[in-house]
């Protein structure tokens, strides 16, 4: 039996209507093969246009609208919804897109984006009137979530996710939590000391149950989809037993190596046992293996092994031949919270660092300003321990450099370089702090305010123009620069350079992003689905972004952030199943030959070989309906519900039929 | 110290001519100073590189034909090498010098039996080539 169509085409205000004839186009849909209804308003997406298209399916009884409107991504949702609340199933209803593929590409050429918009429509017409009535699919939700990552963002969004009622697993892959904000001294724009607050969140972190932690721990392989991950955490051994240790530090002082710290950016030096931070939280020694003699002398014959740690220790806490575990966890939702490296000052050979022991970056500056740092909070001169008079910062070191570094802005460098002049400024009075900037950002509440109070008050000199070079002169370092607005080529003989290097994701955010299936953006930056709208989405269902593995920002943003994926986990959370469009693939069993080629085209694993019948099956909750297996099989087996193939050259026709009679 | 930028100056002749000829778009330019802070040759110019690229973009012709930067500019090419926007600098001295030299016309500006043979004998031939490329009539 032919289907009864209906055929509503939107305005769209001016957006549709001023390049298309909609009541041309009205005229000509009535004219097609099966319509019986067809009219246009001017927002059909409205209430009383939603109204309009409920009325005419209640009172024509259509089985079957098109509504001509913007993209299905806009409101395919809203006309589905509006459908099924009057009777008719939400899938015989298509949307035909004469906006971004109409209207808004052809505005000088009304009679042809009208023909066009009518071609459209006409396909879609087509496209309904063999679509079938579906029910959409129920799968499975395991409450419990796995946060990656155990900085400020994972932190946070962890807290509240416990908070809530549900499971949480940290992985970090540090000994410790706490991430690149351990290592800063204090905030801007209030000077809060950082050290107190984070430790307040890791005490929490601690002692809440529902979280379980990880540490020196990665992802090894995640399987599953949303509702239904299963991770696999692997593990490096840790060799310290936090049951048995009571943090006597004797096995710091019998270590022969030394080394420098990461944590205090080779500030200080540390054995190949160490406490990796100042933090309570850090104060079980952790053993680095790649730098432990016990280790490196296994690979060279006749070495005796070094075991002083393990001998000094009086409650035998340490275990040399610990080894690795692999542990899973499956969870339905996860956050990506995996950070930032700064960017290395190595690559930038014309400032000097990792030559010069005065240039330093401005992690390494936090250090020196941390009471419980390497220097007990003095800033001092890495060289030779002198407090520096005159102090440089370098602002956009590595940012805003598209031709050989980096194109984006890093964001917060402009504040912290602000908050650690001041520092600077406040302790050593008679010093004086220059910024060479070339546009001073400063867009959030408080933050203008900081910057001017930090000219006013500690009378920070800001020098616009960037550095060209700098260099070792005798005991003093030369700075190269210019000051554009008093059109002046400037030299500074300073004592300490501070640089502000860009921000980029931490290393091996590529290749766990592809573990994830999670795409990255150029820079490597996790991306979200939409920018405005679904900020924190990853690219994969059930996957959450927070922090700077997605774009460069502050400890505000990075917190927002985190909130935010755990409100949206907790949404999810409030559904007892999940709910998902049954647009997907299948197989007809009688074609399908069981070549598996099937298997190895799709993205998300959905394809699977049933060894009974040895024809591929379609795991329906893992399926997202992209058609890569409908193009790859050879035997035609596969097609994609209400897509076929079969609906799709009936359309191409409509398009080419068209386009000869224009 | 006044400028009024009237509708005749904007996007003259010239500014367009220094673009077509040295191949750069001075729009690339952020005015961020890296060329100025670098030039070795900045104590003799009366505008800084940057300022020269910061003219051309607000159309200020008459002060950048004027100028003794791009006589001064000794093409080493350290603006374009740190420029993080890829903006050749250089290339776009050798524009104004060109543009300069068809408009000035033949007027030498210096005689080559002038130099003594010693000074021939210590001058570095490139300097010799540049300086004929400035001085001398085309």
């Amino acid at each position: 039996m032919e289907k009864k169509l209906g055929v509503f085409i939107c305005w769209c205000g001016s957006n549709i209507a001023s390049s298309v004839d909609v009541d041309k186009a009205v005229a000509e849909a009535k004219k097609l093969d099966g319509v019986v209804h067809a009219e246009n308003y001017m927002y059909m997406c409205s209430d009383p246009g939603q109204q309009k298209v409920k009325d005419t399916i209640s009172e024509k009884g259509l089985d079957g609208v098109v509504v001509a409107c913007c993209s299905p991504r806009m409101h395919e949702n809203t006309f589905r919804k509006a459908a099924g609340s009057v009777g008719l199933n939400s899938y015989l209803l298509e949307i035909a897109n004469i906006r971004e593929q109409c209207s808004w590409v052809h505005q000088n050429n009304k009679p042809l984006a009208t023909a066009k918009a009518v071609s459209i429509i006409e396909g879609t017409l087509d496209k309904v009137k063999e679509n079938l009535p579906l029910e959409t699919i129920t799968i499975d939700l395991t409450k419990r979530v796995c946060v990656v990552g155990g900085g400020i963002a994972g932190i946070m969004s962890a807290l509240d996710l416990a908070n809530a009622g549900y499971e949480v697993a940290i992985i970090e892959k540090e000994p410790a939590i706490g991430g690149h904000m351990a290592q800063i001294s204090q905030t801007f724009p209030f000077f809060q000391n950082v050290p107190q607050l984070l430790q307040k969140k890791i005490e929490e972190v601690n002692a809440n149950p529902r979280i379980k932690l990880y540490l020196n721990s990665e992802v090894d392989v995640l399987e599953g989809y949303v509702g239904n991950f299963n991770v696999t955490i692997r593990t490096q051994p840790a060799f310290v037993d936090p049951a048995k240790c009571t943090a006597c530090g004797k096995c710091l002082e019998v270590c022969p190596v030394s080394v420098a710290d990461e944590f205090n950016r080779g500030l200080s030096r540390r054995g190949a046992i160490f406490r990796y931070n100042q933090t309570e939280a850090a104060r079980i020694p952790v053993l680095m293996q790649s730098d432990c003699l016990y280790f490196s002398a296994a690979e060279v014959a006749d070495a005796t092994s070094c075991r002083a740690c393990a001998d000094i220790c009086p409650e035998q806490a340490i275990d040399l031949d610990s080894i690795r575990t692999l542990n899973d966890e499956f969870v339905g939702a996860i956050v990506m919270a995996t950070g930032y490296d700064l960017y290395s000052p190595l690559k930038m050979p014309e400032y000097g660092a990792g030559q010069l022991p005065d240039v330093i970056d401005a992690l390494a500056f936090e250090r020196l300003l941390d009471p419980s740092g390497p220097t007990g909070g003095q800033v001092v001169r890495p060289s030779d321990g002198r407090v520096p008079k005159h102090v440089v910062f370098i602002q956009c070191v590595g940012s805003r450099d598209p031709e050989r570094h980096k194109a984006y802005c890093s964001r917060a460098c402009c504040m912290y370089t602000a908050k650690q002049a001041r520092l600077y400024r406040q302790q050593v009075k008679d010093g004086t702090a220059y910024i060479s900037y070339m546009d001073i950002r400063s867009d959030s509440r408080g933050f203008e305010e900081f910057v001017q109070q930090g000219m006013e008050q500690e009378n920070l000199v800001y020098i616009r123009g960037r550095v060209a070079k700098v260099i070792a002169e005798g005991d003093y370092l030369r700075v190269f620069t210019a000051d554009t607005l008093s059109s002046r080529q400037m030299e500074i003989e300073a004592d300490l350079v501070v640089l502000a290097m860009a921000m980029e994701p931490k290393a091996g955010t590529r290749e766990l992003a592809k573990k994830m299936n999670v795409t990255i953006d150029g820079d490597a930056f996790l991306s979200e689905t939409h920018i405005k709208l679904y900020p924190v989405e990853s690219s994969t269902k059930g996957v959450y972004l927070a922090g700077c593995g997605q774009s460069p920002k502050d400890i505000t943003d990075t917190v927002s952030q985190a909130l935010a994926t755990a409100g949206k986990i907790q949404l999810m959370f409030s559904n007892e199943t999940l709910i998902a469009d049954p647009l997907i693939a299948e197989v007809k069993s009688d074609v399908c030959s069981g070549c598996g080629i099937c298997i190895e085209i799709c993205p998300y694993g959905a394809r699977l070989m049933n060894n009974f019948t040895r024809i591929s099956d379609v795991n329906q909750a893992v399926c997202q309906g992209c058609g890569a297996c409908i193009a790859a099989c050879p035997n035609k087996a596969c097609e994609l519900i209400n897509s076929t193939s079969r609906q799709f050259i009936r359309m191409i026709g409509d398009f080419a039929g068209k386009a000869e009679a224009v | 110290m006044k400028t009024v930028i009237s509708r005749s100056q904007v996007k003259g002749d010239f500014v367009s001519k220094v673009a077509e000829i040295s191949g750069e778009n001075f729009f690339n330019c952020y005015q961020c100073g890296n060329c100025s802070a670098g030039c070795p040759s900045v104590d003799e110019m009366d505008l800084l590189p940057s300022q020269v690229v910061r003219y051309l973009q607000l159309g200020l012709v008459e002060e950048v034909k004027s100028c003794k930067s791009m006589w001064v500019c000794a093409a080493c090419m350290m603006c374009h090498a740190r420029c993080p926007k890829g903006v050749d600098i250089s290339k776009i001295m050798e524009a104004l010098r060109v543009l300069r030299l068809r408009e000035v016309g033949a007027e030498a500006h210096i005689d080559v039996t002038d130099f003594s043979d010693d000074y021939l004998a210590r001058a570095p031939q490139i300097a010799m080539i540049s300086g004929y490329r400035k001085f001398l009539p085309l």
